[in-house]
């Protein structure tokens, strides 16, 4: 893959992700930050949790097993489960 | 038709009240995908039922086992096939006084009627979040409800579901996703038919209505907690049990 398509593959997925967690969470997209962390947010609860879960696998088209549910406690990591999965940021 | 529209999921498929379940979902439009552990006898049942626009789905599913239950579910999600219900059938029976027990049957028991409950429940959640909404039926027994001589294992295991239907559906009902129990009294299945004659006589002696329920009285509840009919039904334990007395 050349450079200049892995760039804009990078950059979409990241606006994507961004996207995602504003969709399932509701939360302002200033917000959405390596950071942001699984209930310290009230926007980011046990419920929203799995709503995030579900739009991620509808966004990406990826099935997260019950470890990635679990271990999805942040912005961040969910950058890292999604390149677990193949995708690239 | 109550189900049109509707992808079921029923474990423990093949035969008896899941058979029936099969059989009536089918009949009400709904898309069924049977899982057991028999192929063939799944396969036979899946031929034999009327399809609506799409056809059911069979597969091989032990519910005692994880990877198999993973392998199910990823299945569908790569199909796009996301269902609406989960009919958690699948159990085992076997009875002795708690001293006559083994270790391995206590694990085998809990294995299937817990566990194998537990597990299909959790991985259909992303399905249910998918459709907004959802329904989850586990199989408990008037044993898991009011307890029985010489079914200590087999009702704890039975009453355990019934705990796990009602925090359940507590955690679930703001994702519209109902969860609610049925607690068959003494049904007309193989399972009860490998009962002893004794214990058999006595239970039936106990029912007010004097008669074994069938199958297809378990059905026809499983299709109203399935259906919209029960929209605003959760966290409930039905009994279809003809007023038995234990």
């Amino acid at each position: 893959m050349e450079n200049n398509q892995i760039e804009n593959d990078q950059m979409e997925n990241a606006q994507k992700l961004v996207n995602s967690f504003h969709e399932a969470l509701g939360i302002n997209v200033s917000l959405i930050v390596d950071s942001l962390a699984y209930q310290t947010v009230p926007e980011w609860d046990s419920i929203s949790h799995m709503i995030l879960i579900s739009q991620l696998e509808e966004d990406f088209s990826v099935s997260l097993e019950t470890d990635d549910v679990i271990d999805l406690s942040s912005f961040a990591k969910a950058k890292e489960i999604l390149i677990k999965h193949g995708l690239i940021f | 038709m109550l189900l049109q529209n509707k992808i079921c999921l029923v474990t423990g498929a093949s035969k008896g009240i899941g058979k029936a379940i099969c059989t009536l979902f089918a009949n009400e439009g709904a898309r069924v995908v049977m899982t057991g552990r028999n192929l063939e006898s799944l396969n036979t049942l899946a031929a034999g039922l009327p399809h609506h626009s799409s056809p059911h789905l069979v597969f091989e599913m032990d519910v005692t086992k994880e990877d198999e239950i993973i392998k199910v579910f990823k299945e569908l999600h790569e199909q796009k096939i996301f269902i609406n219900c989960i009919v958690n059938n699948a159990g085992v029976m076997e009875d002795a006084t708690l001293q006559m027990v083994k270790t391995e049957v206590i694990h085998k028991i809990y294995n299937t009627n817990v566990f194998g409950t537990i597990l299909p429940s959790q991985h259909s959640i992303k399905a249910f979040l998918r459709n907004r909404g959802g329904s989850v039926i586990n199989l408990s027994s008037i044993i898991g409800t009011n307890g029985n001589h010489g079914q200590s294992i087999y009702g704890s295991s039975k009453s355990a579901i019934i705990g796990f239907t009602k925090s359940l559906s507590k955690e679930l009902a703001p994702l519209s996703i109902r969860v609610n129990a049925i607690a068959p009294g003494f049904i007309d299945t193989d399972m009860t038919r490998g009962m002893d004659e004794k214990f058999y006589e006595k239970n039936l002696k106990s029912i007010g209505m004097r008669r074994l329920g069938t199958a297809e009285d378990v059905a026809r509840v499983a299709l109203f907690l399935a259906s919209d009919l029960s929209e605003y039904v959760t966290g409930q334990v039905i009994g279809v049990d003809g007023g038995m007395i234990i």
